[in-house]
């Protein structure tokens, strides 16, 4: 079904993540179960409410499942500290917001090279990566400007730079081009093309079928739960 | 070798060598080894440097941070700068009363007992001293008599001084000054600084010949930069010839200056002024540091000079420099007490508005930090992030604070030049350190909360 091209990066086992809302307990996911490979290109659509951001969360290691098993490269994440989860975050993840979510007092530069600070890179490595990764994504003339003076596309672009220049396993964009109009969505996602034709490993959150359509493999959740998985057809 | 050993002092000499030779070089290893592994973490091994890396970030973050906020960050930091203006302004004042003291001290001597008939420091039985007989200037005689035929005495010598304020004239120029008589003996229980001339010697001093020495003031005052030797002045009316010019010695805590005095012989100044008043019989004492041995002493020989009964009250008082102490200690607590309240408050009121800031600025700015553990930042990251911001809040207000007490102190001495005020560079690091641990106290609540904040929920805040 889909094309297992490099070493497993993620596999999890019949996942599940409650919230407790006052009297009332969430069933966010109810049991989902997802392999994920080196050089995938993955989409997870469904409706709002469906879990997808929930399911996010689990796979970037910023939240724990409630039960079930998750291990990514090859490591058990379920259990492990906060601490052991944020230098995994930092070194193995790539986040891209629909929000941007880039530090407004900083410079494009700044924020790109911020994931290298906690990775513990000196002023001189991290300016030459940041750099090199800004140049990458097309922003290699606006480096230092603040956020304020880029616009959207642009930010987002910041964004990408700021996921992909620790080498991350996977980056994981929920809603990337949620906030921008459509065309400079197209040209988000033929970034993201780019990145994929690179080798990057991508998965990508969305509610629009033609977003969609860019990944090579669509994983549809309802209710918490995985309706189909397969290759874009 | 043997022979060296026997005393009990070289052993204890042989063995505190030996400690020394023995723990010196430990220590100086000890201190390469530790300094040199904190260089390896901080700047060789990856945890130190990231911590490194983390701290100048986070700096660079806060100031960008209160740059943005000017208004806000002044108006939190103002209960620290008014906690440091408290606290320095304090210090500065007692560290100048024990400046201006000390010098002050040194003028009177450390070395004098003044045998005089009321006690410094003022009394409250005020009737008990009023009666009492005068100092009369043969007791100083007796005393020096008393002191030779004592063996071993602690005591060297007793002089009479008398003292009076009086005006001193040249010509159309007036001061007025303040009379001393004295015998020629002075110059042996304090030091006399001459930038001309000479003191008056025993025969002049004996005779009551004419002759002054002025003091610095005096002389400026009356000659204008001229020079007095060998000139007349007219002391309450009668005509003396300069002989010696003092050299300049400051005031006595500011308020009564030593450059003001006019030196005669005694028996001048009992046939200008008259002795009613008595004089002070300053004594000088052998061994400075024990004073009070010499003390007994002096009372012992003053009771016997004076025909006293035993059982008899004194009927005299010794002053020592000491006395002076007793009268500032209570000033200088007051002032310490003062300080710490006004200090503790506005910290105190400080410190709750750095915490209700960075509280705000935590909540303000909970998607960032979600984002920021998102890419990787741990707890400590976090929490040292918000902390660096206190702190930064709070060593400006404490610059401020130091500025501002530093340009008053200016202030101050420049309008009252022998005002005793002192900055020490105590002062700087104590407000340094105030400042810090005010901002690590005030932020810490906060920052512990940004820190510990799950980052899905902080990603999902608005
Ligand atoms: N922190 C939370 N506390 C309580 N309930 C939550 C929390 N996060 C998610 N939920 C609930 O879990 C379910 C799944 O939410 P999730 O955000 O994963 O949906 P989604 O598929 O991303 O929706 P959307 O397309 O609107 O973003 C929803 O019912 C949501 O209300
Ligand atoms: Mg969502």
């Amino acid at each position: 079904m889909t094309r297992p091209t490099g070493a497993l990066v993620i596999d999890i086992e019949q996942v599940t993540k409650l919230y407790q809302m006052g009297e009332e307990t969430i069933h966010a996911l109810r049991g989902v179960s997802l392999k994920i490979h080196r050089n995938e290109y993955l989409a997870i659509m469904g409706p709002s409410g469906s879990g997808k951001s929930t399911l996010m969360n689990m796979l970037g290691c910023l939240d724990t499942p409630t039960a079930g098993r998750y291990e990514f490269n090859g490591k058990n994440v379920a259990s492990m500290e906060d601490d052991e989860l944020a230098d995994i975050r930092n070194r193995e993840i790539g986040f891209v917001f629909q929000t941007f979510n880039l530090l407004p007092r900083s410079t494009a530069l700044a924020n790109v090279e911020l994931p290298l600070i906690y990775a513990g890179l000196s002023p001189s490595i991290r300016r030459e990566r940041a750099t090199r990764t800004l140049q990458d994504v097309g922003l290699g003339e606006r480096m230092s400007h603040k956020p304020n003076e880029l616009s959207g596309g642009q930010r987002q672009r910041v964004a990408i730079a700021r996921a992909l220049v620790n080498n991350p396993s996977i980056i994981l964009a929920d809603e990337p081009t949620g906030n921008l109009d459509s065309k400079t969505g197209v040209e988000i996602m033929a970034l993201f093309e780019t990145l994929y034709e690179q080798g990057n490993t991508i998965i990508v959150v969305t509610h629009e079928e033609d977003i969609a359509r860019h990944a090579r493999r669509i994983v549809r959740l309802r209710d918490g739960l995985i309706e189909s998985d397969g290759p874009v057809g | 070798m043997k022979a060296l050993l026997k005393r009990p002092a070289n052993w204890i000499g042989f063995l505190l060598g030996i400690l020394i030779w023995v723990f010196l070089p430990l220590g100086v290893a000890v201190g390469i080894y530790l300094a040199v592994w904190l260089y390896l973490w901080l700047f060789v091994l990856p945890s130190g440097k990231r911590l490194r890396y983390e701290f100048t970030e986070s700096f660079r973050i806060a100031f960008a941070q209160i740059r943005a906020n000017k208004m806000r960050s002044v108006l939190t930091a103002l209960g620290v700068i008014i906690g440091i203006v408290a606290v320095t302004l304090m210090g500065t004042a007692i560290g100048g009363i024990d400046k201006g003291f000390s010098n002050s001290l040194a003028m009177l001597g450390e070395d004098i007992l003044y045998v005089q008939k009321w006690p410094w420091g003022g009394v409250e039985d005020w009737w008990n001293y009023q009666n009492r007989p005068r100092i009369t200037a043969d007791i100083a005689e007796k005393l020096n008599q008393v002191i030779e035929s004592t063996p071993n005495s602690t005591l060297e010598i007793a002089v009479p001084v008398a003292m009076r304020g009086s005006p001193v004239k040249n010509g159309e120029y007036k001061v007025n000054s303040v009379i001393l008589g004295t015998t020629g003996e002075y110059s042996r229980i304090s030091s006399v600084d001459l930038t001309e001339g000479r003191f008056f010697n025993e025969t002049e001093a004996n005779s009551g010949r004419p002759v002054c020495i002025l003091g610095a003031d005096v002389a400026e005052a009356l000659f204008q930069g001229r020079s007095p030797l060998d000139q007349s002045v007219q002391v309450s009316g009668h005509p003396v010839t300069v002989i010696g010019v003092l050299a300049k010695q400051g005031s006595f805590l500011g308020l009564f200056s030593f450059d003001n005095q006019v030196f005669i012989p005694l028996e001048a100044f009992k046939k200008y002024l008259g002795l009613r008043r008595g004089v002070d019989v300053r004594v000088k004492v052998k061994d400075k540091n024990h004073l009070e041995e010499s003390r007994d002493e002096l009372e012992g020989a003053t009771r016997r000079v004076r025909g006293q009964l035993p059982g008899e009250r004194d009927n005299f008082s010794i002053n020592e420099q000491q006395a002076f102490k007793a009268v500032l200690d209570p000033v200088k607590q007051g002032i310490a007490l003062a300080g710490l309240f006004i200090t503790g408050l506005s910290l105190f009121v400080g410190a709750i508005g750095i915490m209700n800031i960075t509280f705000v600025s935590v909540k303000e700015r909970t998607k960032e930090i979600g984002t920021r553990k998102a890419l990787g930042a741990r707890r400590r990251t976090i929490l040292l992030q918000f902390l660096i911001e206190a702190v930064s809040i709070c060593l400006i207000g404490g610059v401020a604070g130091l500025l501002l007490t530093y340009g008053a102190c200016l202030g101050l001495q420049a309008a009252m030049p022998s005002f005793p005020i002192d900055f020490s560079i105590n002062l700087v690091f104590i407000s340094m350190l105030v400042s810090v641990v005010t901002g690590i106290l005030s932020g810490f609540a906060p920052a512990w909360g940004a820190a510990r904040l799950d980052p899905v929920v902080a990603l999902r805040y608005e």
